[in-house]
């Protein structure tokens, strides 16, 4: 029973490490202002704002697990926003505009994948040019103008999505936290997350046995178009407004959570558990400071410094690890073969 | 076009397994194959030699589905693949332990035991996560013979020696009953103890009723096990020997002659 706990601890050291840190910056926050961190407001906040960029990070996760990158997310967010608010304003169906919008971010994911897996170009690269032409395209079809969303309240939609659960919980954390367990249930217990690890473990491998990587790559890619389209449409009906830059910010704030989550850009390993940690302690960072009474310039290196710290406590953990791990087993065997 | 009557299987073979017809593949400029027969029967241990960058490996990958031919066709019990993937060569009972054992280290021993094969609960896809573990050490003990006591399914494969990659590579083969068994290469590396090993695996599937297609540059080991001889060189079929036609002496003189005149004396 012990050693059955024992083993758990070691599997889930990284995920444990995550939660540490969320726990040690939280600590640090009620030390800092007791009176704000130890009620309910400031969580109710953080459950109305960190929910987009929770799931931005949670599906770029698998992209970061497959050893590639998106960067153009945050330009595809914002345009199905632009797609969105377009469409009601036109139709005043908030249903229609859902769905529209829903589509367009699977059409940019597919056109990235097509980019990637069939055209070959690295994504990064592809991903940098989406970028700026989705971006492109929101000042386009929006001529930088605004549009107001105010009409989609009362329908039932709004409610479902950014509505207040009981008065009290924002609906957009209910999303999230969905999005979350179904994106980790598939990741460790469903084929298709095997194949995505098996994919960005070893892609040749992979295929040998039968994995059909270019469609992992494709499904995966496409999934990011429709958590941004997601992430926008919630956005924009939570300030009731479309901007023409929604969407901006998110990308270095998602990505980090995803890497402070501890899945690392080598591919092939991957946790949604510390991508949901790593997306509430970026998104708790700036008014944890804030509210601690230091200085707003300190936000950004105390960002940079939870970063490089918890990427080091990985890196250092996963070496010291494997290396003790491996002298115990050279030694057991060692043993097993005096008996004998 | 060749005449595929060269290549034949064991006497007594009525209908091959497999028989491939005129193969070719080249990758860029290079020509891997160049028009290759090759037949496997029933029940039967072929062993498939030659010099590095004869086309071995690659007759295989294009015979698993990895790779696609550029020309030529390939008939499972008498009847034509159409289209050729890894998966359906996996579902019609083609199992192989690749040369590079086709594994994915940072992943632990029951993923990679059932790559590309995972025991869902039916049609949902979700993983049987226990009982892959389960599987997956039993086999790994008790047909492997895995003997280190810290065996856990969970363990990366990432730290484990040659001997126990190649075993696990070689489970895969076992687990799923495949009628056809491909070894690349499987000895490369190993210690005595470990090589026969995958020998006595090569019988035990012989004696099964399996076919088996055996890769190796190691003459002895191969002339021990295999009942056929094909020989591979520069992309094209050489020559094939019975076992009971010829010696190991005799194999070897025939292999060197190939390796220097390209063709057999
Ligand atoms: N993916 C590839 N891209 C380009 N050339 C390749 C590729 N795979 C194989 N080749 C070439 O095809 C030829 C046959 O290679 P193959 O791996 O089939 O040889 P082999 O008989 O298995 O050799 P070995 O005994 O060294 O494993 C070689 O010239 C090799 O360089
Ligand atoms: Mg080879």
């Amino acid at each position: 029973m012990l050693e059955k706990i024992k083993l758990k601890i070691i599997e889930s050291r990284l995920q444990l490490s995550i939660l540490g840190v969320l726990i040690i910056v939280f600590v640090l926050f009620a030390i800092g202002n007791p009176r704000t961190f130890l009620s309910y407001r400031i969580y109710y906040a953080f459950m109305s704002t960190i929910p987009f960029a929770a799931i931005l990070a949670l599906s770029l996760t698998p992209v970061v697990i497959l050893g590639e990158m998106d960067l153009s997310f945050p330009s595809v967010m914002g345009f199905c926003a632009w797609a969105f608010a377009a469409v009601f304003n036109q139709t005043s169906n908030i249903y229609t505009a859902f769905v529209v919008s829903l589509a367009v971010g699977l059409i940019a994911g597919f056109i990235n994948s097509v980019l990637i897996v069939r055209v070959g170009i690295p994504s990064l690269v592809v991903t940098i040019g989406m970028m700026f032409l989705w971006r492109g395209l929101v000042m386009i079809a929006s001529g930088g103008l605004g549009l107001s969303l105010v009409k989609t309240q009362g329908t039932i939609l709004y409610k479902a999505l950014v509505g207040r659960i009981g008065g009290e919980v924002p609906a957009q954390a209910v999303w999230a936290v969905a999005i979350a367990v179904l994106y980790g249930l598939i990741l460790n217990r469903h084929r298709f997350g095997a194949h995505v690890l098996y994919s960005g473990d070893d892609a040749v491998s992979a295929k040998m046995m039968g994995v059909n990587v270019e469609r992992v790559k494709t499904i995966v890619f496409m999934q990011v178009g429709v958590c941004a389209a997601f992430a926008g449409i919630l956005v924009t009906l939570e300030v009731l407004y479309f901007w023409p830059s929604t969407g901006e910010g998110y990308l270095m704030k998602s990505l980090a959570s995803v890497f402070i989550g501890g899945t690392t850009v080598f591919g092939g390993t991957g946790t949604i558990f510390g991508t949901f940690i790593g997306a509430i302690i970026m998104g708790s960072l700036e008014a944890g400071i804030v509210s601690s009474g230091i200085s707003g310039f300190w936000t950004q290196f105390i960002f940079g410094l939870v970063i490089v710290l918890s990427l080091t406590i990985y890196a250092y953990m996963s070496k010291r690890l494997s290396l003790g791990r491996g002298l115990i087993r050279s030694i057991k065997s060692l043993f097993g073969r005096v008996e004998k | 076009m060749r005449d595929n009557a060269v290549i034949s299987p064991a006497p007594g073979v009525t209908q091959p397994l497999v028989k491939m017809v005129n193969i070719h593949k080249s990758y860029g400029g290079v020509t891997a194959l160049n028009g290759v027969d090759f037949v496997v029967g029933n029940n039967e241990i072929v062993g498939l030699i030659g010099d590095n960058g004869a086309g071995k490996s690659t007759l295989i990958k294009v015979l698993t589905g990895v790779e696609k031919q550029g020309e030529g066709k390939i008939y499972w019990k008498g009847k034509e693949i159409e289209k050729h993937t890894v998966e359906n060569s996996r579902n019609m009972g083609i199992e192989t332990v690749f040369q590079d054992r086709a594994l994915a280290e940072k992943q632990n021993i029951w993923r990679n035991l059932f790559m590309g094969r995972e025991m869902t609960y039916g049609r949902t896809g979700f993983i049987k996560v226990e009982e892959s573990k389960k599987e997956a050490i039993n086999l790994l003990k008790k047909m492997i013979g895995f003997t280190q006591s810290g065996l856990t399914p969970n363990l990366g494969v990432m730290g484990l020696s040659g001997g126990e990659k190649q075993g696990i590579a070689i489970a895969r083969a076992l687990y799923f009953d495949a009628e056809l068994i491909i070894l690349d290469e499987p000895t490369n590396n190993l210690s005595i103890s470990e090589t026969n090993k995958v020998l006595n695996f090569v019988k035990w599937a012989k004696e099964q009723g399996k076919s088996c297609i055996f890769i190796t540059h190691s003459i002895y080991h191969v002339y021990s096990v295999a009942e056929r001889f094909v020989v591979l060189d520069r992309g094209n079929t050489v020559g094939e020997f019975l076992k009971k036609d010829i010696s190991l002496d005799g194999l070897v003189e025939k292999l060197e002659y190939v390796a220097k005149h390209g063709v057999l004396a």
